[in-house]
């Protein structure tokens, strides 16, 4: 009966609509300011606690194999595979255009520059990231770190440092055994389907071989190495709420995980060739 | 040396949780919290060893202000404090004898048949002798917050601070581990704050029961103090009979 007053309850249009999409941008703004600072706080916190080696290096050495040594079999068969089909598609790239011993070039100069590391990173991102995530936010949740605290563990020391400091070694360790598979991968398949001789690829690797290169891998790996258990200690160390903010921290870690490893790709070739 | 709380304040969000808390804790004493599920003791106890932080307030405990200390200093204080946390919180990537044996790992000077030897001893105190080797999710909830009292009294420390230890235990048990409390107190001299809903083991336990209401302490006295309590808060929450207070109110 009332409701004729038109222009008061027409529903069409608010000012509001027009600000939501800023503000929840702006809000991500303020979330991802946030989460740097917090992040750098972690980070300076753990420089600091490196001198309690009797808390963290009781750890390391366990951490060494599960973050490095069981993530060899996943890096060897990204790469492999990654080998092989490099090899066929120069092939075919090159046929009759480019002489053949070019697709020893190709696959190594991709294999060591840019697909070894990087598609290592960021499978490890999956498995590393996430297993620390939510190994770390499962406690954080369960008041497991609260504990470790209580029972004068500095919990930063106990358990960021090892696990940072295993990525840092592991990483590129990993990634060497993915550049030879990566490149041997590359070399059979020529050999066995492409019908190139040994010589001929090995020709095409070392036309362009630098060793610069592997030092560039190994750096990339190293930071990749950094960037994955320091965003996984993060995102589990801040868990907040049960077994949601568990997986919602695990998410977290593996997609903010791999979009730095990306950047930080873009980063080193910018920089570093 | 004691534990003194002074004029805590703590919100989350817009609820309001500590109000001005204060209480003092004398040296040597057991002293009970009593209070209503969501009161705040637990946010309380945490307080106390800076797992949490107040939005106002000091809290000193061995005449150190618990939020002013570096933190070596505060780890170092730590030590002289053991915490039974109301859910356990055990590591449950280790075993029992490893969970009690972390806090006795931080001691320098214990050798590890010393310190397997403590964990024995402590395991044998709670009555846990024989679980030494299981993992903490092989262990019942009774079980594992005894696991935790083990893990907590361990180093010995000065000061303990029980959260709800003999919740969900049964009767027999709930006497052993209030022997204990008291053995604790009488035989090593160790202040504690005992949380409670348990009032029999409040009463058989405590020196003093405090009891914590809308953010503040509504009373502290000793066990017949309290019992005496005309209060109707206090008389309704001891005795169990909201309507007292209800009817005070209405
Ligand atoms: N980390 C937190 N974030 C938000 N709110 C919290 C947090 N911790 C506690 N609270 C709130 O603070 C209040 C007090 O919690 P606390 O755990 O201290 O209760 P309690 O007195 O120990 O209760 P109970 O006897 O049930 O254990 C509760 O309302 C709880 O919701
Ligand atoms: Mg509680």
């Amino acid at each position: 009966m009332a409701r004729i007053h038109y222009g008061e309850e027409d529903p069409g249009f608010k000012l509001q609509d027009l600000t939501t999409p800023i503000r929840s941008v702006g809000h991500g703004v303020l979330a991802a300011v946030q989460s740097v600072g917090k992040g750098s706080f972690l980070a300076v916190r753990a420089v600091r606690t490196l001198k309690q080696v009797d808390i963290w290096a009781p750890r390391f050495v366990p951490l060494l194999v599960s973050i490095g040594i069981a993530s060899i079999p996943i890096a060897l068969f990204i790469l492999m595979f990654t080998g092989v089909v490099l090899a066929i598609q120069a092939s075919y790239t090159f046929t009759g255009t480019v002489p053949k011993y070019f697709v020893g070039a190709l696959v190594g100069k991709t294999v060591i520059l840019e697909l070894g590391p990087v598609l290592t990173g960021l499978a490890l991102a999956g498995r590393v990231g996430a297993s620390i995530a939510s190994e770390l936010g499962s406690m954080r949740v369960t008041e497991q770190i609260d504990a470790l605290e209580s029972l004068a563990y500095d919990p930063v020391a106990y358990l960021v440092v090892p696990r940072v400091l295993a990525g840092m070694i592991m990483f590129p360790v990993i990634t060497v055994f993915s550049l030879t598979i990566g490149v041997a991968a590359g070399w059979l398949t020529s050999m066995a389907m492409l019908d190139m001789s040994s010589a001929v690829f090995v020709k095409g690797l070392k036309l362009f071989f630098d060793p610069y290169d592997i030092q560039f891998a190994l750096i990339k790996a190293w930071s990749f190495g950094l960037v994955v258990t320091g965003v996984g200690c993060f995102y589990g160390f801040n868990t907040t709420g049960g077994a949601e903010g568990v997986g919602y921290a695990t998410t977290r870690a593996v997609v903010v995980g791999s979009m730095i490893i990306l950047v930080l790709d873009a980063f080193w070739a910018a920089t570093l060739l | 040396m004691s534990i003194e709380i002074k004029n805590l304040h703590k919100s989350f969000g817009s609820t309001k949780i500590l109000n001005g808390f204060s209480l003092d804790v004398k040296e040597g004493e057991t002293l009970s919290v009593i209070g209503h599920s969501g009161a705040g003791k637990s946010v309380t106890l945490k307080t106390i060893i800076g797992l949490m932080h107040p939005d106002e307030g000091e809290v000193w405990v061995d005449g150190k202000n618990v939020f002013q200390l570096p933190r070596e200093e505060l780890y170092e204080l730590r030590r002289q404090v053991g915490y039974v946390f109301q859910f356990a919180a055990l590591f449950d990537s280790m075993s029992i004898r490893d969970n009690v044996a972390m806090g006795l790992r931080r001691i320098k000077t214990m050798t590890e048949g010393e310190i397997q030897h403590r964990v024995s001893a402590s395991l044998y105190l709670v009555d846990l002798v024989g679980s030494e080797d299981r993992r903490p999710s092989e262990l019942s909830g009774g079980m594992k917050k005894r696991a935790g009292l083990a893990r907590a009294i361990a180093t010995q420390p000065k000061y303990l601070l029980y959260d709800e230890p003999t919740s969900g235990l049964d009767p027999v048990t709930t006497t052993t581990i209030d022997e204990l409390i008291k053995r604790m107190s009488d035989e090593l001299k160790v202040t504690g704050i005992v949380v409670t809903h348990d009032m029999t083991s409040a009463y058989r336990i405590s020196d003093r029961i405090a009891m914590l209401h809308e953010g503040s302490i509504k009373f502290v006295g000793t066990p017949d103090e309290i019992r005496a309590s005309e209060d109707p808060v206090v008389k309704g929450f001891v005795e169990g009979r909201p309507e007292i207070a209800n009817r005070a109110l209405a």
